[in-house]
């Protein structure tokens, strides 16, 4: 048992956990820049185009080419910048969007940290990802970055609270706070997934009704948390030449860049985590129980990595169609449409879980 | 714990360094991020505490939105910092006057609690607690024990609301809003009008 006695020693336990972080970032940084590359290759097939398509075959090496341009290119600090803060700005966007990951559940027990408070802490740790922007706006002291990063402040505050109401559907109807329990309580087929009602068998099916728009609300304000089109307003090219990216180049830009697809995946997990199952096969097949834990590790992997390119892709679509929103009519939408259902919805499930689950 | 022990002294000297820089720090818009790097380590210190859902809170109330709106109207307003420094000289007395007798009862309050509260009847507050997560134990001392006064402050809060609201709203007479039902309702018929326009005329309403 020497072994096992390192590993809860300090250092030990530091070591082991710097590795888990490893193998949690590494692939997931790989991963990136293909979603970056068909990011681009859907934009590109809506539109009619190729997208990129010249380095390496079918342009897959894009993204690799795109970081070494990167890292190679000048870093450039407007002369009145507050030089700190220009750079802290997306340093701290990056390491928001990754710290998210640690308690991401990959497969059964495949996660950094099962804390029991996982989905509050993803709500916080998007609700940081606003800092980023506002203070790389502010410190690039120029008007466009500033009203780009206003816009931002006010956008992503709004969407956050229909956020905030959505999770506590899904924590009322499962019970816990935990992404794991979050996750085995909607074990056995995808008709137990939260998004039809998360109820063993078919007891709960009715909810579908309150838990489709849910799920539908979850990913419109996804979409405005991340500052994606149609809601990409803090940075809407055609106002604000680039909001508050104006000013950055090179390596901090990159930063700020892969900071928001990183959490444009985090939405997407959390999706699938919150309403469709996570690592749960859609149809739970009796023969897997019977592999190894780390076959059965893998299964799972595939189906959560399966279902975030799933949204990945919505995410991508949503882009190339639909054309961006005006200012007030986001906040029309955050406000008066969104704020209003999703409370009646809090309200409903709270009492069909009353009413009906504790009742029955 | 080392870990625990290292990670405590570690978030307590960045939070009091950082609550002493929001005080310092000649721009407000520093003062405004020390201020948010004060609230995230004072929420690290309720997670070794043992506090989870007290540090999320934090976090998602004061840091994700609380913090967000200082943050908004300081970077908005156009505020002179050197003339409000101008008596300076003329404050402190009074104000170390007053922050002497909060630091005297803060330290004298602490004393008490550690000497006769409930952290000298209760070694260990944790245990008290037993299988249920913080999360529920909140719940039912909220919800359960003390749900009428939970109500009361909720009114409260919602009488400062409409409060807050009624000062500032103002019907300015002649402002266009945009009725979204009405533009969905708009035909043809009400939207356009054909007019067989004469070589040489104009249109005059």
């Amino acid at each position: 048992m020497g072994a096992n006695s390192f590993w809860t020693t300090p250092v030990g336990w530091t070591l082991l956990t710097l590795g888990e972080i490893m193998l949690v970032i590494l692939p997931l940084l790989v991963a990136l820049a293909f979603f970056m590359l068909a990011d681009r290759k859907i934009w590109a097939g809506v539109q009619m185009r190729k997208g990129p398509n010249v380095v390496g075959p079918f342009g897959l090496l894009q993204s690799f080419a795109d970081l070494l341009k990167f890292i190679l290119k000048e870093i450039i600090v407007p002369d009145g910048a507050d030089k700190f803060v220009f750079l802290l700005a997306p340093v701290l966007t990056f390491s928001l969007a990754m710290v998210g990951w640690a308690v991401i559940p990959f497969a059964p027990g495949w996660v950094v940290a099962n804390i029991n408070v996982g989905i509050l802490y993803l709500l916080a740790m998007s609700s940081l990802g606003v800092y980023g922007v506002i203070m790389g706006g502010w410190a690039s002291n120029s008007k466009y970055p500033f009203l780009g990063s206003l816009r931002s402040a006010a956008q992503m505050v709004s969407y956050e609270v229909s956020i905030g109401f959505v999770i506590i559907t899904v924590i009322l109807l499962t019970g816990t706070m935990s992404l794991s329990g979050i996750i085995e309580h909607q074990a056995g087929g995808f008709w137990n997934w939260n998004v039809f009602g998360g109820g063993h068998g078919l007891n709960n099916l009715a909810l579908s009704v309150v838990m489709i728009p849910m799920a539908v609300i979850f990913f419109i304000s996804a979409l405005a948390e991340t500052n994606r089109p149609p809601f990409d307003l803090p940075e809407a090219e055609s106002e604000l030449v680039a909001g508050h990216l104006v000013e950055y180049s090179s390596s901090p830009y990159l930063l700020f860049m892969i900071g928001e697809l990183v959490s444009i995946v985090l939405m997407c997990a959390m999706i699938s985590i919150l309403f469709f199952g996570g690592w749960q096969a859609p149809v739970d097949f009796s023969f897997v129980h019977q592999w190894g834990p780390i076959a059965q590790g893998f299964y799972g992997l595939f189906w959560f990595s399966l279902k975030i390119c799933f949204f990945f892709f919505m995410f991508a679509m949503v882009k190339a169609v639909v054309p961006r929103y005006r200012y007030d009519q986001l906040m029309r939408l955050g406000w008066k449409v969104f704020l209003p259902i999703t409370g009646i919805a809090v309200l409903l499930v709270a009492g069909w879980k009353v009413y009906w689950l504790v009742a029955a | 714990m080392a870990l625990q022990a290292i990670a405590f002294y570690l978030l307590a000297a960045v939070t009091i360094v950082s609550a002493f820089c929001v005080v310092s720090a000649r721009n407000p818009v520093h003062s405004v991020l020390f201020l948010i790097l004060s609230f995230f380590s004072a929420a690290g210190l309720f997670v070794l505490l043992g506090a989870e859902f007290l540090a999320m809170l934090l976090v998602v109330v004061y840091v994700g939105a609380v913090a967000v709106l200082f943050l908004f109207v300081v970077m908005m307003l156009d505020v002179d910092f050197t003339s409000l420094r101008q008596g300076f000289a003329q404050y402190m007395p009074l104000g170390a006057v007053v922050a002497g007798i909060l630091a005297f009862e803060m330290v004298a309050v602490s004393a008490t609690v550690a000497s006769k509260g409930a952290a000298a009847a209760n070694v260990d507050p944790q245990a008290a607690i037993g299988q249920l997560s913080n999360t529920e134990t909140i719940g039912q001392v909220l919800y359960t024990h003390y749900a009428y006064f939970f109500q009361a402050s909720g009114l409260v809060l919602l009488v400062a609301m409409i409060g807050a609201i009624t000062l500032t709203l103002r019907h300015k007479p002649g402002v266009r809003r945009q009725v979204i039902a009405d533009q969905v309702a708009r035909t043809p018929e009400t939207g356009m009008r054909i007019t067989d326009l004469k070589p040489g005329q104009g249109i005059s309403e």
